[in-house]
């Protein structure tokens, strides 16, 4: 994966395919601690504590196309190799969360990259799942809420293309307003 | 953050469209973002579907994305599901391929062959 945001689209999909009705992302980025700190969370399914042990090896997946699950293992790789962490919570019935931390300034830490494009695509996708964004930076905090949007749309689903253009340009000030002329 | 007026707007907009079509009687083109599809370029692709498709303004057209669909070094795959026609699947697909297939496949219902894999013409 060559961008964090790579590593989110990517971790959020397990949260997908275990039912969350529910996902919270955020990214938060702290310069005077050096430290930048990703969350996926989710109310999907869960795993037990010993599934949580074996997801970190690249041999456990729950696909039935290969024998190999690269996701968590991958990104568990691009924060420890940052000087960072990387820890899993999860209960059978309660959901998952997956927080990694990275340096800012190490040289080893990838690029949010187009973190705007990859909320979107998750959103849009995945109509029927509530999403929470949360981005920040120091002081400055955008959160945006599919819900809210959800209540002023009513009927109108979230990936009609009128309502995934108002969410694609949101993130993006979201994502410039935060992030905008930091090197993260 | 985006006025969420504008967005009241586009609701209005859109609950006055007479559009009958559902997501199922219409064409859906999926992309396959596993792990595998994600590191070979897949969220490009897929945002260039959605682009592509809301400039031409493609009504009963859905994009969306699905988790490994089995030929991780043809990745990024793309699925194109047309209503009563066999499924397409489009192989190492680029963003600057997209618009072709939108214009010659969605729109004129003719598949790009030379992007694809095991499509027989069967007609």
């Amino acid at each position: 994966m060559r961008e964090i945001s790579e590593h989110i689209l990517d971790i959020a999909q397990n949260s997908v395919v275990a039912d969350a009705s529910e996902i919270t992302l955020s990214v938060l980025a702290d310069t005077a601690k050096d430290l930048l700190t990703v969350t996926i969370l989710d109310n999907g399914k869960g795993m037990d504590a010993a599934m949580v042990e074996s997801v970190l090896s690249p041999f456990t997946t729950s696909r039935t196309t290969r024998k190999v699950g690269l996701g968590i293992p991958m990104f568990r790789e691009t924060a420890l190799t940052a000087n960072g962490s990387f820890d899993i919570t999860s209960a059978p019935g309660k959901g998952t969360g997956v927080t990694a931390t990275m340096e800012i300034s190490n040289i080893d830490r990838p690029p949010l990259g187009a973190l705007a494009d990859t909320m979107h695509i998750l959103i849009t996708s995945n109509p029927d799942i509530d999403f929470i964004i949360r981005m920040a930076c120091d002081a400055r905090e955008e959160v945006l809420d599919t819900r809210e949007v959800r209540t002023v749309l009513g009927s109108v689903a979230l990936n009609n293309p009128e309502v995934s253009a108002w969410i694609r340009e949101a993130l993006t000030e979201m994502n410039d307003k935060v992030f905008g002329g930091e090197n993260i | 953050m985006k006025s969420l007026a504008e967005l009241a707007a586009i609701r209005d907009k859109a609950l006055g469209d007479v559009q009958v079509r559902t997501e199922k009687d219409g064409t859906r083109i999926v992309v396959g973002m596993a792990t595998c599809g994600i590191a070979a370029g897949a969220r490009p692709v897929l945002t260039a579907f959605l682009e592509e498709v809301a400039k031409r303004e493609l009504k009963g057209v859905t994009v969306t994305q699905t988790g490994c669909i089995g030929v991780c070094r043809l990745e990024p795959i793309v699925e194109v599901y047309k209503p009563g026609e066999e499924r397409v699947t489009y192989v190492k697909v680029t963003p600057d391929m997209v618009p072709k297939i939108v214009s010659q496949h969605i729109v004129n219902g003719s598949p790009v062959v030379e992007n694809t894999i095991g499509y027989v013409e069967n007609r």
